[in-house]
């Protein structure tokens, strides 16, 4: 592992951050493991991201393959738990993060089930000095957790093509959203390690829109993504935004 | 001598190079079950390959042997829904009405389809025309490979996928596996899932025969002492029997007490002892195919999924044939499964996930288990001749007969058309 490429200070990355996740890489795939609500979670993004791309490429979303002849770039991609459905959808994948250990999870996951994606071990800021685009950029529970959230948004935003788009997931920073994530979710009902998250690093969708802006990006919508404890499954709300929310921009043709 | 030496050189051939081939479904059995699932995961673009040990030909060169299915409304829309209808369906006649008696009691029910809007009640249809159109339909499907005659040597479901040996080396590797095996199901044994089985007391005698009267499209079912006695309508006969062109299956359960000395009997012995219990309503009758003999039993595995794994249809559950729910109940699964599995792989998800085949446990289990609960009360409700039962039972088909919407209530479960239907079934697109 190349302890000075992660070392060095930039948009992405942030030591404690790397350090926490480092701890539970090797959990990524576990659908009982530490990722446990990710996986959980994973459905109803999935269907977003499928949903709107089918609409703006016109796509048919009844196909298996709609994301044929895309090119996608996901960062933070962590284990890849976004990065194989896409692959699976037809995307021309390309996945980073920051971590290293990571990417060598991913690989060899995605070697093991048989699909081609591009995985390196590197940063948006990185890819952009590449010089780099992509017809779809995803950046999903990602931005809480990197260490300047406006410039790496800004740096997301300048990876999609023209015509492309972009979508982003986070946290806001409420007073509902501490007493959800961190007190309910990592304290009460331990569905993630305690720590997982810093309530301080919650990003407000206004944040979002502007940091996503910086890099030419204009935001069609956001929307609430809620919990129901009965059913155990996470659902859109369009009027929620208090504590998980999603949305997608698009970058002019 | 000729055929066992080109055989083995063939062996030989297809050792070498052992290949490996990847899919995402391996389909184990090519039965109706299977082959409906394997059509219907294919109309969605999902890639499947369908193995089973036995050699189509021989199943499709036979004439026809007497065995028939009574596909339920509900199953009909979901064969109309991949696309295999309109070739199953010119050869399956329409149930408008159907009667249940008792005995030779004056009680029955009357089903008559116009109750339920003009749709027939289900269709009977011989089992070698549907296996037909799913074979000849298979080649037109560029997601669907069949693999028969193929001896599975070795299955390994891992973490991450399945691979499955077969014993000339090739390899076959998918996300999961769908075990379409039937009642028997090796593979089940092999994930050591047990079952839960009764033996009846019973056998029934399979066969088709001639008669003089046309059948007016009515289904009967009788309950004698010996056990449910089942008359359905088919399609005329291409060429008369015995100067006879009208055409039904009989499925007649009888106590293993009997069956020895009915099934020793000559055809003609045969015929006439049938002919005491269809009575004389048809006419002149003859046998129209051979005649088979099945002993009865449920068994219902205690559990459908283990790691991508997924048991479907017989393998899963087998019911008394009462009811005709049997196939019906395996074509509910393949639509509830193909509906998981095509939802899940729309948004790219992997289909061997555990949560979407518990999706589908979930979702068939508490359907299969009041069927087959509901079959066994009936078959022990109706197969005796106790006066006071008989007098209740009596009664209760009286009820339900004079109450339009308890009759309903059993046309539409006959019809397969009741509970959270898969979309298939609803006659909606996968």
């Amino acid at each position: 592992m190349n302890t000075t490429d992660q070392n060095r200070p930039g948009n992405s990355r942030d030591p404690a951050e790397l350090e926490k996740f480092q701890r539970m890489a090797t959990e990524w795939w576990d659908p009982n493991g530490k990722f446990k609500p990710l996986h959980k979670f994973n459905p109803v993004r999935l269907e977003y991201i499928r949903d709107k791309v089918c609409e703006h490429f016109s796509k048919d979303t009844s196909s298996v393959r709609p994301l044929e002849g895309l090119r996608l770039l996901d960062v933070g991609c962590g284990g890849g738990l976004l990065c194989e459905p896409m692959a699976r959808l037809g995307a021309k994948v390309t996945g980073v993060d920051a971590l290293e250990q990571n990417i060598e999870i991913a690989s060899l996951h995605a070697e093991e089930v048989g699909l081609e994606i591009d995985y390196r071990a590197t940063t948006a800021e990185d890819l952009l000095a590449g010089g780099e685009t992509f017809d779809i950029v995803l950046n999903m529970e990602v931005v809480e957790h990197v260490a300047d959230p406006a410039a790496f948004l800004t740096d997301c935003g300048r990876l999609v093509a023209p015509g492309g788009l972009v979508f982003a997931a986070t946290l806001n920073r409420t007073a509902k959203a501490f007493a959800m994530a961190i007190v309910g979710g990592e304290y009460i009902m331990r569905w993630l390690p305690r720590g997982t998250h810093d309530w301080r690093k919650f990003v407000k969708p206004s944040e979002l829109v502007d940091g996503l802006s910086g890099g030419g990006i204009e935001m069609l919508e956001l929307t609430g993504v809620v919990y129901n404890p009965l059913t155990g499954l996470w659902s859109q709300h369009s009027g929620d935004l208090d504590v998980n929310y999603m949305g997608v921009g698009r970058k002019a043709a | 001598m000729d055929m066992q030496g080109l055989s083995r050189d063939l062996l030989v051939m297809h050792k070498t190079p052992a290949q490996t081939q990847t899919f995402e479904a391996i389909v184990i059995g090519a039965g109706m079950a299977g082959m409906t699932l394997a059509h219907a995961l294919a109309s969605a673009g999902i890639e499947v390959v369908v193995v089973d040990r036995a050699d189509p030909a021989g199943m499709l060169e036979a004439g026809h042997d007497g065995r028939t299915t009574a596909i339920a409304a509900g199953s009909a829309s979901v064969l109309r829904g991949i696309g295999l209808w309109d070739s199953i369906g010119v050869h399956a006649c329409p149930i408008e009405t159907i009667r249940v008696s008792d005995g030779d009691s004056l009680m029955f029910l009357h089903f008559d389809h116009r109750e339920t809007g003009d749709v027939p009640l289900g269709h009977i249809i011989e089992n070698r025309l549907i296996r037909r159109a799913l074979f000849s339909h298979a080649a037109k499907r560029p997601d669907l490979t069949v693999m028969a005659p193929a001896r599975i040597a070795e299955i390994d479901r891992g973490e991450t996928g399945v691979t499955v040996r077969l014993a000339d080396g090739a390899e076959l590797r998918a996300r999961v596996i769908f075990a379409c095996d039937g009642r028997g199901s090796a593979t089940r044994q092999d994930a050591g899932i047990k079952t839960t089985e009764w033996r009846y007391n019973q056998s029934s005698f399979v066969c088709s025969i001639a008669h003089e009267h046309p059948h007016q499209n009515i289904a009967h079912e009788r309950f004698l002492p010996g056990g449910p006695f089942a008359l359905l309508p088919m399609t005329d006969l291409p060429s008369p029997v015995k100067g006879l062109r009208h055409q039904s299956s009989v499925v007649w359960s009888e106590s293993n007490d009997l069956v020895p000395a009915i099934r020793d009997l000559d055809d003609a012995g045969f015929t006439k002892a049938l002919g005491r219990c269809v009575g004389g309503f048809l006419g002149e009758i003859a046998l129209a195919s051979p005649r088979f003999v099945h002993p009865l039993g449920l068994s219902h595995a205690l559990r459908y999924t283990d790691q991508r794994l997924a048991l479907v249809g017989d393998a899963a559950h087998a019911i008394h044939p009462i009811a005709g729910q049997g196939l019906n109940m395996g074509i509910r699964d393949v639509a509830a499964l193909a509906e998981v599995v095509v939802d899940a792989r729309r948004l790219g998800r992997d289909i061997g996930d555990p949560d979407i085949l518990s999706n589908y446990e979930r979702w068939r289990r508490v359907d299969n288990m009041m069927l087959t609960v509901t079959t066994d009360g009936l078959t022990r409700l109706f197969s005796n001749d106790i006066a006071p039962i008989r007098a209740v039972r009596d009664l209760g088909l009286g009820v339900v007969n004079a109450t339009p919407p308890a009759r309903r209530f059993f046309m539409r479960h006959a019809m397969g058309v009741v509970g959270d239907l898969p979309r298939l079934v609803r006659g909606e697109a996968l």
